[in-house]
C-alpha cells in the first residue's frame, strides 16, 4: 500500500510546483507593474530606481515576489497548525465520545484498524440534516472524521462504514494536508490578484492625472508589465482553481478505491453515495473553500460537471463501485473504472502487487428494513445531550427535551398537562 | 602502493557488504515485530469478543426459552476458544464460535421483543463491531505474515534469515462455515 502513496507524492510535487510558479509569476509581474510605476505614490519611496530605465530594473518584481511569498508563508503556517481547528469550528462540528453514538465510534475504529492508522481519528458530529461527511487533520496522528446528523440518521451500518472508509482513505493518503496546502496557495493567489485589481481601480484616477504631468515617463516596458500583470491577475485565480480541482477529483477516486479495499464491500459506499445524491437537503454552513473536503460536493446547485467541480460525478463513482467484480482490490477498481471510460482513475503504482480479496456479503442488520425516523430521533437526542439538554419523561410517556438556557424549575407536559420538576444540573 | 589500493578496495567492499547485510537483518527484525504487533491486535479483539458473550447470554436467556441448545453451544464454543493455543487451533475454535453466534443471530429473528430490547441492541452492535475488528486485524496480520515469509524465502534475504534462524509464521484463518453455507431462513 506504500506504493500508491509514493506515486501520489511525486504527482503532488508537480502540482505544488505548478501552483508555486503561478503564485510567483503573479507576485513578480504585479511588483514590476506597481513599484516601477512612475506616478504611483509607493514609487516615491524608491527614488534610486529611475523611471527612464524600467526594463532593466527588476527590484519591483522581486519586491512583489517577496510579498507574495510572505502572504503564502503566513497563510501556510496558520493552516498547518490551526487549519483543522478552523475548519471544524467553521462547520460547527462537535466532538463526541463512544457512549454518545457507539455505532459511529465502532465503525471509525474498525476502519482505522483496517487502514492500520497509528491512532484512531477523533469523531465529530455536525448538527446539520444534510447527508455529508469530511475528514480533517494534517497527518494520521492529528486527524478527525466529521459526519452530519443527517448522515447518521439516513444511512445503515454498511453505508456508514463505506463513507467512513472513504474518509479514512483520505487520512491514510494524507490528502487533507495536501489539499489544505494547495487550497492555501490558491487562496493566496486570489487574495493577491484581488488586492491588485482593486488598488488599480482606486488608483486609476490618480494615475491618469500623474501621466499628464510626467508625459509617458514610464515608457513602453512599463505598459507591457502592467498588461501582463492585469492578464495574470485575471487568469491566475482561475488557473489556480483548475489545478486545485483536478487534484481534488483524482484523490476522490483513490479514496473510493481504498474504501472498497478497506471494507471489502464496495456496495456499502455505492449505496451511501446514492442516498447522499438523492437527498434534497443542502448543507447550511459550506462555501467554495470547504467544499472539496466533503465526500460529495455539498453545493448541489453548482453541480456543473467538468473542469470546475470538486468531485467526479457521483453517478460515475457509484457506477465504478458497482462494476467491481468479486474482488476488492485496486486492480479491480481500475478495471471497473476503465469499463465506464475513466482510464486514469488510479496512479499506476497503486496496482502493483495486488492479490485476490473476496468481497464480503451485506451486513445482516443492513438488510433488515431500517427505521429512518427512529434513527434520526436517536441522533437528535445525542446532539441535544451533547449540547447539555436535559430530558424529562412524563408519566404519560411524553419525553421532553429541555434546552440548557431554560431557567424555570418546572415544566408542563404538553399532552396530559401535568407539572413536572426540571432537574437542575 | 598497489597493495594499499587493493587493501582499500577490499575494505570498502567489505563495508558495503556488511552494511547491506545489516540492512536486510534489520528489515527482517522489523517485519517480525510488526507480525507480533498485529497478532496482539487480534488477541485484543478476540478477548473482547469472549468478554461480551456472558453478558449477551444473560440478556438473551430470559427471552429465548426455546433456544437452550443454541445458547449452550455458544458457551461451549467460547470456553473452547479461550483455552485454544497456537495460531491454527485458535483459528478453528474461533470459527466454531462464529458459527454458534451466527445461529443465534438467525434465532433472534423469531423474538421481536428481544429485538426491541435496548440492552440487546447495544450488545449486538458491540458484537458486530468486534467481529469486524477481528476480521480487519486478521487481514493486516496476514499481510504482515506474507511479507515476512516472502523475505525469509526469497534470495538474498533468505541467507540472512537462515543465519539468524528467522522462522516463517502461520496465517491466521478463522474457519467461517456460515460464509459458505447460507443459513436457511424460512419466512412462513
Amino acid at each position: 500500500m506504500w506504493e500508491q502513496i509514493r506515486a501520489n507524492q511525486r504527482k503532488s510535487v508537480v502540482v505544488v510546483l505548478a501552483m508555486a510558479l503561478l503564485l510567483g509569476a503573479l507576485g513578480f509581474f504585479i511588483g514590476m507593474a506597481f513599484f516601477t510605476a512612475p506616478s504611483h505614490p509607493v514609487y516615491a519611496e524608491y527614488p534610486g530606481h529611475g523611471p527612464r530605465t524600467p526594463q532593466m530594473d527588476f527590484t519591483g518584481g522581486f519586491l512583489g515576489l517577496t510579498i507574495a511569498m510572505a502572504v503564502w508563508f503566513f497563510m501556510t503556517l496558520i493552516s498547518y497548525f490551526a487549519g483543522a481547528n478552523i475548519l471544524l469550528a467553521a462547520s460547527g462540528a462537535r466532538q463526541i465520545q463512544k457512549e454518545d453514538h457507539p455505532q459511529l465510534f465502532n465503525v471509525v475504529e474498525e476502519m482505522s484498524i483496517a487502514a492500520g492508522l497509528p491512532k484512531m481519528p477523533d469523531v465529530y458530529v455536525m448538527d446539520d440534516m444534510a447527508v455529508n461527511a469530511f475528514a480533517t487533520g494534517r497527518d494520521p496522528r492529528h486527524a478527525a472524521v466529521t459526519v452530519t446528523a443527517g448522515l447518521l440518521g439516513k444511512l445503515n451500518r454498511d453505508q456508514l462504514q463505506g463513507v467512513i472508509a472513504h474518509e479514512v482513505g483520505h487520512i491514510y493518503n494524507r490528502d487533507i494536508l495536501f489539499m489544505q496546502m494547495l487550497g492555501v496557495m490558491a487562496g493566496s493567489i486570489v487574495i493577491i490578484a484581488d488586492t491588485f485589481t482593486r488598488s488599480l481601480w482606486y488608483s486609476g484616477g490618480r494615475r491618469r492625472s500623474g501621466r499628464s504631468s510626467s508625459e509617458g515617463g514610464g515608457g513602453q516596458g512599463q505598459a507591457i508589465m502592467m498588461v501582463i500583470a492585469v492578464v495574470l491577475a485575471i487568469l491566475a485565480p482561475i488557473l489556480a482553481q483548475i489545478i486545485f480541482l483536478v487534484a481534488s477529483r483524482r484523490r476522490e477516486y483513490l479514496a473510493d478505491a481504498q474504501a472498497a479495499v478497506f471494507t471489502r464491500y464496495p456496495e456499502g459506499l455505492a449505496s451511501a453515495l446514492e442516498v447522499i445524491s438523492r437527498d434534497p437537503v443542502e448543507l447550511s454552513s459550506v462555501n467554495r473553500v470547504t467544499a472539496p473536503m466533503y465526500i460529495t460536493n455539498p453545493l448541489k446547485g453548482m453541480s456543473v460537471a467538468g473542469l470546475f467541480s470538486t468531485h467526479p460525478p457521483t453517478e460515475e463513482r457509484i457506477h465504478i463501485l458497482r462494476n467491481m467484480g468479486g474482488n476488492a482490490t485496486f486492480a479491480e477498481y481500475q478495471r471497473a473504472a476503465q469499463s465506464v471510460g475513466e482510464s486514469g482513475a488510479l496512479p499506476v503504482a497503486a496496482l502493483v502487487g495486488d492479490k485476490t480479496v473476496p468481497i464480503r456479503g451485506a451486513h445482516p442488520d443492513a438488510v433488515a428494513a431500517q427505521d429512518v425516523r427512529q434513527q434520526t430521533r436517536q441522533v437528535g437526542d445525542m446532539l441535544r445531550a451533547a449540547n447539555h439538554f436535559t430530558f424529562v419523561t412524563c408519566s404519560c410517556g411524553v419525553r421532553m427535551k429541555i434546552p440548557p438556557n431554560f431557567t424555570q424549575s418546572q415544566v408542563q407536559c404538553p399532552r396530559c398537562h401535568a407539572t413536572l420538576a426540571v432537574p437542575s444540573n | 602502493m598497489g597493495g594499499l589500493v587493493g587493501l582499500l578496495v577490499v575494505v570498502v567492499l567489505l563495508v558495503i557488504v556488511v552494511g547491506w547485510l545489516i540492512g536486510i537483518y534489520n528489515g527482517l527484525v522489523r517485519l517480525r515485530n510488526e507480525v507480533k504487533n498485529a497478532w496482539s491486535q487480534i488477541d485484543v479483539q478476540l478477548k473482547r469478543r469472549h468478554d461480551l458473550i456472558p453478558n449477551l447470554i444473560e440478556t438473551v436467556k430470559g427471552y429465548m426459552t426455546h433456544e437452550r441448545g443454541t445458547l449452550e453451544n455458544i458457551t461451549k464454543a467460547r470456553s473452547m476458544a479461550m483455552s485454544a493455543t497456537g495460531v491454527e487451533a485458535r483459528g478453528q475454535a474461533e470459527g466454531l464460535l462464529s458459527q454458534a453466534l451466527g445461529q443465534l443471530r438467525v434465532a433472534v429473528e423469531a423474538y421481536p421483543d428481544l429485538k426491541a430490547n435496548q440492552n440487546f441492541l447495544s450488545l449486538q452492535e458491540e458484537l458486530t463491531s468486534t467481529e469486524n475488528k477481528v476480521g480487519f486485524s486478521r487481514q493486516s496480520y496476514n499481510d504482515q505474515v506474507m511479507q515476512l515469509n516472502n523475505k525469509i524465502q526469497m534470495f538474498p534475504s533468505n541467507i540472512v534469515a537462515g543465519m539468524f534462524n528467522f522462522q516463517q509464521e502461520k496465517f491466521f484463518e478463522i474457519a467461517a462455515p456460515e460464509e459458505r453455507e447460507v443459513p436457511k431462513v424460512s419466512f412462513t
